[in-house]
């Protein structure tokens, strides 16, 4: 079906749970006076990036009064959400709810948790265990956290699973000033919009901005049809909110005239890996 | 080399937004910084003028009785063109009074003690302000350890700190720097007639193109040479980087607790911001 996305490209205060729940309601409302379907938040969007030592502190349980407060509010729109989720036996994850008509529909936990360069997911959180596709009133989805998308089986199992919709939620740091744009940027769209051709799914992009510690957060989140073509996107390195109108029949025409998907032989792809597996004794 | 040529139009968008954001983050309006006459803290004024309007940036030129009379003129010129607040406290007396204790003290503590004693005035005009400090230490001086700790090497927060003295050049031309600040030779001009290039022995040009590869590549040494850089130029630039490593960390603390600062305290510097 057709339906409005609101991409809530939004700048989180580092550790503030409150405030940022505050602001988050605001776009929740926004979103909701605009009529829109769907609203999209970053990656950790309720607590911002750099945690380190204050996950446990920010972590929230799926019973907690601010995640419930999210799942009321899905009784108007659909919302997907980034925070950190506390579980019963004291584990914590990068995870992402995407939650519709008052209930939590899906929970994703990341899987990629990057521990290199300027990032350090692994030293403080635990690494989630699946990709699963999801039905929604919206069609069939697949959530994908930042990292999550730069491994090709990801967003491959997602698709395989029936999504004909990733969404990504994202604090991608900005670097590289050498070329005509920011370097992550050019390396981001270049991701989602082969990601999109390759799997003819469309791509959902929800990136934050801001400032942590000196890193920049460079927003540009955007809406990838399945041609690869970015048909909405937001500013650079502002706090943006940007509405996509998705529509069922590009995706439809799409998937006619570009049936990979339909070709993918999943039979081969299985035997390989099994193959693989085997020879690497795992 | 594509990686010392900047997209400054990005970089400034990004350094703008820098010190906007951090600034403004902490509840704070307002930034001081020291303007030498030089080109870094030529460039960072612009960038905080643009970012937080002229008005709020405070520049204080600090002379010392043996610096250029240019140095002066160079700095009132840059604070003119962007419009920031302006004033000169010379800073003689006091580095005098301290070295007449000390009579026989070389030009290094000379120009330790007075890059300190500037350090304190910004510090000081920081709470009478209710303003950061802003550093203008470019990554070129701050990998080779050119500067003095807790002298320009101290602020509150540095927008060139990741820039090659190359970039700096560039982004200082896109953003209007007076073109006899941007041509002039560099100079800590601790003394007369000193220049960077003379007391570092090479030029900052050859020592970027070296860094960025030997840093921000990570070209082993076997491929640095192979890239037309002498042996004994890598050597010599390898070990300033090493030694000078200490300048860029903080003091180190002995381990006894679970929770040392630092080691396994951890928490960014943006902390409920």
């Amino acid at each position: 079906m057709d339906f409005t996305a609101i991409l809530a490209q939004i700048k989180p205060k580092l550790g503030c749970v409150a405030d940022n729940l505050a602001l988050i309601e605001e776009h929740i409302q926004q979103a909701i006076a605009a009529k829109a379907d769907l609203v999209i938040f970053p990656e950790l969007a309720l607590t911002g990036y750099f945690l380190k030592d204050l996950v446990p502190e920010v972590a929230r349980r799926l019973d907690s009064p601010e995640i419930r407060r999210l799942v009321e509010l899905s009784r108007q729109i659909s919302i997907s959400v980034g925070f950190v989720e506390e579980t019963s036996d004291y584990r914590f994850f990068n995870s992402a709810l995407y939650l519709e008509n008052g209930a939590i529909v899906h929970l994703h936990r990341k899987v990629y948790l990057p521990t290199y360069g300027l990032f350090d997911e692994q030293r403080y959180l635990a690494r989630g265990e699946q990709f699963r596709a999801f039905d929604t009133t919206l069609g069939r989805m697949g959530m994908l956290i930042c990292e999550d998308m730069w491994h090709l089986s990801a967003s491959y199992i997602l698709a395989m699973d029936g999504a004909t919709t990733l969404v990504c939620l994202s604090s991608s740091p900005g670097r590289g000033i050498e070329g005509e744009t920011l370097g992550s940027a050019n390396a981001w769209q270049q991701l989602t919009a082969t990601t999109a051709m390759f799997l003819n799914c469309r791509v959902l992009y929800c990136n934050r901005v801001g400032y942590e510690d000196g890193v920049n957060f460079w927003g540009g989140s955007e809406y990838v049809a399945p041609s690869g073509t970015s048909l909405t996107r937001a500013r650079i390195l502002k706090e943006d909110c940007v509405s996509a109108l998705v529509d069922e029949g590009t995706l439809r025409r799409e998937r006619i005239f570009s049936p990979m998907l339909r070709d993918e032989n999943l039979f081969v792809t299985m035997q390989e890996l099994r193959r693989i597996e085997q020879k690497r004794g795992l | 080399m594509a990686g010392l040529t900047a997209n400054t139009e990005l970089l400034r968008q990004i350094l703008v937004g820098f010190v906007r954001d951090e600034v403004h983050k902490v509840g704070v309006r307002k930034a001081v910084l020291g303007l030498s006459g030089g080109i870094d803290s030529a460039l960072v004024v612009f960038i905080a003028a643009e970012a937080l309007g002229a008005e709020n940036v405070h520049a204080i030129c600090m002379p010392y009785k043996t610096s250029n009379p240019e140095s002066e003129t160079h700095a009132r010129l840059v604070a003119k063109a962007c419009g920031v607040n302006f004033s000169v406290i010379p800073i003689t007396p006091m580095v005098d009074a301290y070295f007449d204790m000390f009579p026989d003290a070389d030009n290094m503590r000379r120009g330790n003690k007075m890059a300190r004693e500037r350090m304190t005035i910004l510090f000081d005009h920081s709470a009478l302000l209710s303003a950061l400090v802003l550093g203008t230490s470019n990554k070129t001086e701050l990998l080779l350890g050119y500067g003095t700790l807790y002298g320009d090497m101290a602020s509150a927060l540095n927008p060139i700190g990741d820039l090659y003295k190359t970039h700096v050049w560039q982004l200082s031309e896109t953003m209007g720097v007076p073109a006899e600040v941007i041509e002039k030779q560099p100079s800590a001009d601790l003394w007369a007639g000193q220049t960077d290039e003379e007391e570092l022995g090479f030029s900052y040009r050859q020592v970027d193109e070296l860094l960025y590869r030997m840093v921000d590549l990570r070209l082993t040494n076997e491929e640095l040479v192979v890239n037309g850089f002498a042996p004994e130029f890598i050597d010599t630039v390898y070990k300033k980087v090493q030694n000078s490593h200490f300048k860029r960390r903080l003091p180190v603390i002995a381990k006894v607790s679970n929770r040392t600062i630092d080691r396994d305290f951890r928490y960014s510097r943006d902390w409920g911001k």
